[in-house]
């Protein structure tokens, strides 16, 4: 078999295992015996370590198939992320021992990287500028820090369903209902794209892009089409409607008709969920995560920063300045990429000031740590697809 | 100044909330640290006199708390966020395609909101005066809470003794009582020191520490930053930093600006590789590259001649003369330097922009006439060119890039990217006829020329764009960088503990403190305290909580 087969299948194998592993920490929550609840969780915590393993394993394989470290597209950086997600959750695991974020964690984890294989696959060559191993440095430890942060979400992301008051609807409970409303977007952008991927659907439109005719090749059904555009696919299904003119780009309708899919496909899982359970998804959690002690979850939340913090500020601005000096000749250029890193950094520096202050542990540095982690996705995802700079892997 | 002298005896500079020495919380001063009688004690800055805390009278006082204040200071921060993010919505003037007029761009690709938003400033928003004002008072900021805290923390951490005022001890978050006459203390003593405690000893009563130097972190690392800060003005001053830019072509030899003549570069060859799908070597890349529109970039490199002026001082005028230095190649993450700190750095180029043009005079009505050549160097075009049979061609303008308004040739630049020339042709006893001729055109302004002036041949070269960067600011910056990592470092992978053990006629009591990280430290003391005859305490936070639970938690307990 080829070394670049093998390494995908080392990345699906991972997913897998994980997904194992998730199912077997969600067991913990039923098994009230201490004895085999803790044995239940060594078995989670080994197979996730063999998961990690395994994907270690995909990265060095496609490391020598491409002759360069996978870090250099949206996928791999996607994937790479997720693994060190899985890694930080294992460093935090050995230090507090909480299996319930195990449950949290490790489907972070899978999201991020079944979102990773949205995006084009293949072992791409390197342009000139990305030839750095600073770049491998600058990259790996940027990721690795990200993913130590966002370790912090999921911490307080159980602190918030733990913790929240359910009896009646309040902000609170409705911020919280969007968050997972959120991350059930990511899931239905992922199935609705598997889904349209796997029957190899496609819609072309011929439409004015600054000023020329272009062909534009929608992926998923055309719910909003190319402004001024002409359907060419016989029989297709759409356009409902035209993106509007202010969207720049070649890929903008495509990319915006993706967004309105990654919408309904969320609303439609989150209202079947609703209708399901008949009430609010967090109130229908809250009763699994009464085990957790809020405190330690909340110092396991802000441990992560305190570890994360200088991990992102090495590699994400030290590590990144290096580099920019290197590749482009200044250390900082108030790139968007940059700017949004900066952006990070204070926000995590502002989150760690904050804890100095009597009131900000618990609650108030749970939707801190949900709020980061905003940001940072928006950084890897929005900034990137949306606002390009030099760094646009896209 | 009102000292406050301690039952204990030690004298404390005025506002002090916890005796340096003993811990004892003073009554007068609870108030500063928001402490209530029936709550923990406020741990922070352990009770130490903070200038901010204790003075508030004059306008330097309020200046001062303003500064000193966390939550000034996550304001200030909260704000370049905000402030940082509106500088993303669009592009910076710096990032505009090149040629665009920033007046008008921002209108027109972006509408209305462009406009506010240029109007705004925001298209230069990292370099306007109130980003740089934010900054300043960061900095402002940093320093000052920095000087408010670390001198009075620093000074109580040094005086503190062992022995502890019983209210500080039973207000302490982790504390416990044992009542056991049998104690181990020397189990205890070993336990501890296992556990790299320092410990210190008066009558009997001991104090557990370690890791204090971590409280230093947020300071060292602050210094840092001020640091970093710093090093980025250096930038204003002129000495310190260079940038310039250098455009050239094959062949040529140019000095290296801001090297006062001394250094020159030619350049020899540029090269633009692609990828190439067919080669063996790339076969890992090729559905990759046949999913690309455009050819994929491999390398951008210049190979260059570095050259000294040997004939110094420089004589304005004269001829340098140039020592070769070495050979180098410029490419994108490969910078070529100079012993004098200058680095040359592989930026832009221009693929082949045209050299020469050799031109045929020939009939008008008949292409296979010649009646001579000539060959226009665009680098030196002359007045004049004298073909063989004695016909004069009269350069009366050169376009280097021209474009036709309305019929009329303009000027678009001064690179040969699209050369044209009005030609004065006379041949030997006739009028003199004009013609205007370059790529592809041809034209005979008055329609009444015999000859025409065509296009044969023309030769074309590569121009490499360079910057040539001199940063005598970097190094300050990375060592600004350094020392803030070190200071990250030093205060959040190591926390600052202390555990207090009193004996008391029936046994025992201990309390426990960390800066931060409570779980850990209760591990750390649970398992100092096996086998000694101490019972673990309790962290007594957790246990309100317990007590708290079911009341606001929204969860029935059952
Ligand atoms: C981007 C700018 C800043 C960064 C990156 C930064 C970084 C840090 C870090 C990492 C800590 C340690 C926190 C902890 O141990 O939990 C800290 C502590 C602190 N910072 Fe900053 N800081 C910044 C700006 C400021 C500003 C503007 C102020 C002004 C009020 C300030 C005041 C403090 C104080 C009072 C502490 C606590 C010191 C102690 O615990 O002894 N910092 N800072």
């Amino acid at each position: 078999m080829e070394l670049a087969q093998i390494s995908s299948n080392l990345l699906y194998a991972s997913f897998f295992i994980y997904l194992v592993a998730t199912f077997i920490f969600g067991a913990t929550i039923k098994v009230s015996n201490e004895n085999r609840n803790k044995k239940i969780a060594n078995v989670g915590i080994g197979l996730t370590i063999v998961g990690f393993l395994t994907q270690v394993g995909y990265f060095f394989t496609r490391w020598f198939a491409a002759g360069h470290a996978p870090v250099s597209n949206l996928f791999e950086f996607m994937t790479f992320f997720g693994m060190m997600l899985v890694f930080g959750f294992i460093v935090l695991y050995f230090i507090y021992r909480i299996t319930l974020l195990g449950l949290f964690a490790l489907p972070v984890a899978l999201l991020i990287i079944a979102y990773a294989s949205m995006f084009p696959t293949e072992i791409s060559p390197l342009v000139p500028s990305l030839k750095s191993h600073w770049l491998y440095i600058h990259v790996t430890t940027a990721a690795l820090g990200q993913a130590i942060l966002a370790i912090s979400f999921a911490a307080g992301l159980i602190y918030l369903i733990r913790q929240v008051n359910q009896e009646k609807a309040t902000k609170r409970t409705r911020w919280l209902e969007f968050i997972i409303f959120s991350i059930l977007c990511v899931v239905g952008y992922i199935a609705v794209g598997t889904t349209f991927g796997a029957m190899n659907y496609e819609t072309t439109f011929e439409a004015p892009v600054n000023g020329s005719m272009t062909q534009i090749t929608y992926e998923m059904p055309a719910i909003a089409g190319p402004k001024d555009g002409e359907l060419l696919t016989d029989h297709a299904f759409g356009p409902l409607f035209e993106t509007p003119g202010w969207m720049q780009g070649v890929n903008a309708p495509v990319k915006f008709n993706t967004v309105i899919w990654s919408l309904l496909a969320g609303l439609v899982i989150y209202g079947l969920l609703r209708v399901l359970l008949r009430k609010r998804v967090a109130k229908s959690i809250q009763p699994f995560l009464r085990s957790a002690s809020p405190r330690l979850v909340d110092e396991v939340s802000y441990r992560a920063v305190a570890i994360g913090f200088p991990v992102f500020t090495l590699g994400a601005l030290i590590f990144a300045s290096i580099w920019a000096q290197e590749a482009w000749d200044r250390f900082w250029g108030w790139d968007p990429k940059e700017v949004w890193a900066l952006i990070t950094w204070f926000f995590y520096a502002a989150f760690l000031h904050l804890r100095l202050t009597r009131g900000w542990e618990g609650e108030r540095s749970a939707w801190l740590a949900v709020i980061g982690f905003a940001i940072i996705m928006f950084n890897l995802i929005a900034v990137n697809l949306i606002i390009s700079g030099l760094h646009s892997y896209a | 100044m009102s000292r406050i002298t301690c039952e204990c005896g030690h004298v404390n500079p005025e506002g002090t909330v916890l005796c340096e020495a003993c811990g004892k919380p003073f009554e007068e001063n609870q108030h500063l640290n928001d402490n209530k009688p029936e709550q923990l004690l406020n741990m922070r800055y352990d009770g130490s006199a903070r200038r901010s805390q204790t003075y508030q009278r004059t306008f330097v006082d309020k200046v001062w708390n303003f500064f000193s204040s966390v939550k000034i200071g996550v304001s200030i921060i909260i704000l370049l966020v905000v402030a940082s993010a509106v500088g993303t919505i669009f592009p910076q003037e710096m990032y505009l395609p090149p040629g665009s007029d920033p007046t008008t761009h921002y209108e027109e690709q972006y509408g209305m909101l462009g406009q506010i938003y240029y109007q705004l400033g925001f298209h230069n928003l990292y370099s306007s005066w109130w980003y740089l004002l934010i900054i300043a008072m960061l900095g402002v900021s940093i320093v000052i809470a920095s000087i408010d805290r670390f001198i009075p923390l620093y000074k109580t951490l040094r005086k503190q003794k062992p022995k502890r005022h019983v209210n500080f001890m039973k207000k302490q978050r982790i504390f416990g009582e044992t009542i056991n006459e049998n104690i181990d203390y020397s189990k205890l003593r070993k336990n501890l020191r296992s556990k790299r405690y320092k410990l210190f000893e008066e009558d009997g009563h001991l104090l557990a520490e370690k890791n204090r130097f971590s409280r230093w972190g947020p300071y060292v690392n602050h210094i840092g930053l001020i640091l970093v800060l710093l090093g980025s003005m250096l930038r204003f001053v002129p000495a310190m930093y260079m940038d310039e830019f250098l455009w050239i072509r094959e062949g040529e030899t140019k000095e290296i600006a801001g090297t006062e003549g001394k250094y020159y570069i030619e350049n020899e060859d540029f090269i633009l590789e692609t990828y190439d799908a067919n080669d063996e070597n790339n076969s890992q890349f090729q559905e990759s590259l046949q999913n690309q529109a455009n050819p994929v970039p491999e390398n951008y490199q210049t190979n260059a001649v570095i050259y000294k002026r040997t004939d110094l001082p420089i004589v304005p005028g004269k001829e340098p003369e140039l020592e070769k230095v070495k050979d180098a190649e410029a490419r994108v993450n490969h910078p070529i330097q100079l012993e004098n700190g200058i680095s040359l750095y592989q930026a832009s180029y221009q693929l082949n922009e045209f050299q020469s043009m050799t031109f045929k005079l020939h009939d008008k009505g008949n292409e296979d006439t010649n009646y001579g050549e000539f060959t226009v160097d665009l680098t030196e075009p002359k007045d004049e060119y004298t073909l063989d049979d004695g016909t004069v061609v009269r350069l009366d303008r050169y376009y280097p890039e021209f474009e036709l308004d309305d019929g009329v040739p303009t000027q678009v630049s001064k690179f040969p990217r699209n050369p044209a020339f009005i030609f004065e042709v006379q041949r030997p006893g006739e009028e003199p006829e004009v013609s205007f001729a370059g790529i592809g055109v041809n034209i005979d302004a008055t329609g009444e020329n015999d000859y025409k002036v065509g296009l044969v041949d023309f030769g074309v070269r590569d121009v490499t764009g360079l910057t040539v960067k001199r940063d005598y600011t970097l190094p300050f910056i990375a060592f600004g960088a350094a020392i803030f990592m070190i200071g990250v470092i030093q205060g959040m992978y190591w926390n600052h503990r202390r555990i207090w053990i009193q004996p008391k006629e029936t046994g025992v009591w201990v309390a426990g403190h960390t800066n931060k990280n409570w779980f850990a430290l209760k591990k750390d003391i649970d398992q100092t305290l096996e086998d000694t005859g101490i019972e673990p305490p309790v962290d007594q936070q957790e246990e309100k909580d317990k007590r708290e639970r079911g009341k606001d938690d929204g969860i029935s307990t059952d």
